[in-house]
């Protein structure tokens, strides 16, 4: 079982943060926040393994 | 025509222990003539033991109350002679949707496995499951079954002994006493029984408050469960639309924490909300309108001495999920053997420990169940209507979302996990779901089904493996060899070659091993009676 990766993993982090916030361009903030929620849905399905969101969780609410 | 639940089905009439000069002892005594109270008379009735109901009522439930009857359930009532006019009355269902705000999101199938006998569900008015109950009762008592309804009969005192309870009971005529070696409070939610023995009940109360109408109307929605999340026609709220039988439709409206409950149920309220949800032009009588809020409660304990608590008295949990009654149901399934083995000394006393054990499990499963669908359909902070909102949006194109939405995770079986009954598997090749503590899982046999065969007592099932006709050890085991091959292999036998099964009286599933060795079974057996500690 995979641990939850805390060190760098995505190439081209400045072209990630920039799209990343692209994407909330002309949003309202509660559209905005709207699709925060639904990221994250889409992100935890992709990853799956329930020990990993934990561990996820946990270091969200810097544990 | 006066609808079935204005109509008396047992009178009061004044029974001889009212005139006895000496107070009369029963064996059984059971508070409150509801569908579990019901169920429990006619399982004890059936087992030989003398079961008096006492219900301060005389009619089956006012209004529809509990709809939907899953699988378990009607097996156990199977048992208990009275399943089949429940599927015959029943209306099945399988296919449900979920709209949220102004569109349909998606649509579901249960698509129920094949190889039981009985559906995964059938919408059922509670009254008319409890009519038939009734009248199970009434047949067993004309046949000299040692069962009785006592309606008029309310209890109003009840004083604890070591080895019976004294209770006072009024009736139009005036109260009496009567003893009880065993009182079985079924006597609902609200259950005076456990107010006056002083005993907790803790949980959430949810502030909320929904508005439930059954409408008589000849429209042509199909026969499925539609749930809003957020419509027009009830802003911010819920709503759910389900069929029952003689063309009744259930309705349940959010509506909110602060409302003027006695205004929102007066008809000039009620049938604009309707009409605004059905269409204006839909034509329907209002049957029953009610208002209701949740809660998701328990008692911390379901035995105390002989007095023995089964139902909504024990527990409380929302309606979303069809746990109440269902659960309820299940309580008896679990007692009646256990008590009927008690009073018949082939059992300890500790035996009825474990049903403490086993249906607080039962309980605990339910409220955690119908607690995470309560906060799904009613968020209870902007942070978690924001969560939920997410996963209906994305649940329209995208199915992963779809097992996020939770209106109402639907009753299945309890599995008695952990319990001290179990004797711990030896047989991890066989299918989980068959695995010691769950409910024997039915299959096709012959010209009929397995459960059909286990219709009360200990059960040794065969499959590939040699045992004797029979086994006594306190209770006596009877064989039923069964053909390795089909769903009955794939059910119990799995990757395993061969599988011997000692199921218990209410078809939960003590031990399994692969083969048949007689010390091993007699020492299940003495497990599962609770005499082994
Ligand atoms: C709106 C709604 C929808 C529901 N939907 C479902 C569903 O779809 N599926 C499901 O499984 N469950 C459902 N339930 C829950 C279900 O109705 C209850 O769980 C069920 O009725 C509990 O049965 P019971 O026998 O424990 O108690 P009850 O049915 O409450 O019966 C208790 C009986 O005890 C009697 N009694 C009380 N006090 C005394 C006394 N002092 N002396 C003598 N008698 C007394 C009462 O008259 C009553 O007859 C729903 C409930 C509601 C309110």
């Amino acid at each position: 079982m995979t641990d939850l990766i805390l060190t760098p993993n995505i190439d081209g982090p400045d072209d990630f943060y920039a799209e990343l916030l692209e994407t909330h361009d002309g949003l309202t903030t509660e559209q905005s926040n709207a699709l925060n929620a639904r990221l994250i849905l889409i992100l935890a399905n992709h990853i799956g393994d329930r020990k990993v969101l934990s561990q996820a969780l946990g270091a969200a609410r810097k544990e | 025509m006066n609808k079935i639940f204005e109509t008396p089905l047992y009178p009061y009439t004044r029974p001889p222990d009212q005139d006895a000069a000496q107070t009369i002892r029963r064996r059984v005594v059971i508070i409150g003539a509801g569908p579990v109270g019901l169920a429990t008379a006619i399982d004890l009735a059936q087992q030989g033991i003398e079961a008096v109901i006492v219900d301060d009522n005389d009619k089956v439930s006012f209004g529809s109350r509990a709809i939907c009857f899953a699988k378990r359930p009607l097996e156990i009532l199977d048992r208990l002679g009275c399943g089949q006019p429940m599927v015959d009355k029943g209306v099945q269902w399988n296919v449900g949707k979920v709209f949220f705000d102004d569109r349909q999101v998606y649509e579901f199938n249960l698509l129920p496995e094949d190889g039981h006998r009985r559906p995964a569900f059938i919408n059922l008015q509670q009254y008319y499951f409890e009519e038939y109950l009734v009248r199970r009762a009434l047949e067993l008592q004309a046949n000299g079954a040692p069962i009785e309804i006592r309606g008029g009969s309310r209890v109003i005192a009840i004083d604890q002994h070591d080895d019976h309870t004294f209770l006072t009971i009024d009736t139009p005529e005036g109260p009496y006493q009567l003893e009880a070696d065993w009182l079985i409070a079924c006597d609902g939610a609200g259950s005076p029984t456990r107010a006056m023995l002083n005993l907790d009940f803790h949980g959430r109360v949810f502030e909320d408050n929904f508005l439930i109408a059954d409408v008589v109307m000849d429209a042509d929605f199909p026969t499925e469960r539609w749930f809003w999340f957020d419509p027009p026609f009830n802003k911010g709220q819920s709503a759910l639309l389900h069929k029952q039988p003689d063309g009744v439709w259930r309705i349940d409206l959010q509506l909110g924490w602060d409302i003027d409950k006695e205004e929102e149920k007066k008809p000039e309220n009620v049938i604009p909300r309707l009409k605004a949800m059905l269409g204006e032009d839909v034509k329907f009588d209002l049957e029953w309108v009610s208002i209701y809020t949740f809660q998701c409660r328990r008692m911390d304990r379901f035995r105390h001495g002989r007095v023995i608590f089964a139902g909504d008295s024990a527990h409380q949990v929302s309606p979303f999920g069809a746990r109440g009654a269902n659960s309820g149901v299940q309580d008896s399934d679990n007692l009646a053997w256990k008590l009927a083995l008690v009073i018949n000394s082939q059992a300890p006393d500790a035996l009825l420990d474990s049903y403490d054990t086993e249906r607080v499990h039962g309980a605990e499963e339910n409220i955690l169940n119908s607690t995470r669908s309560t906060d799904f359909i009613t968020p209870k902070s902007d942070t978690s209507r924001l969560f939920r909102d997410a996963v209906l949006d994305l649940s329209e194109r995208h199915s992963f979302a779809r097992p996020f939405v939770n209106s109402g995770r639907l009753s299945v079986p309890c599995t008695y996990d952990g319990s001290p009954l179990n004797t711990p598997d030896a047989l991890p090749d066989a299918p989980a779901r068959t695995r010691p503590g769950s409910p024997c899982v039915d299959a096709p046999l012959g010209n009929g089904f397995l459960l059909d065969h286990m219709r009360g007592g200990f059960t040794l099932l065969t499959l590939n493996a040699d045992a004797p006709d029979s086994i006594t050890e306190g209770v006596t085991a009877n064989r039923l060899d069964l053909p390795a091959e089909g769903q009955v292999a794939e059910r119990y036998l799995g990757g395993a070659a061969s599988a011997v099964y000692l199921i218990r009286p209410d078809q939960h599933v003590a031990a399994r091993f692969p083969t048949y060795d007689e010390a091993q079974i007699r020492a299940a057996i003495r497990r599962a009676i609770g005499a082994s500690q």
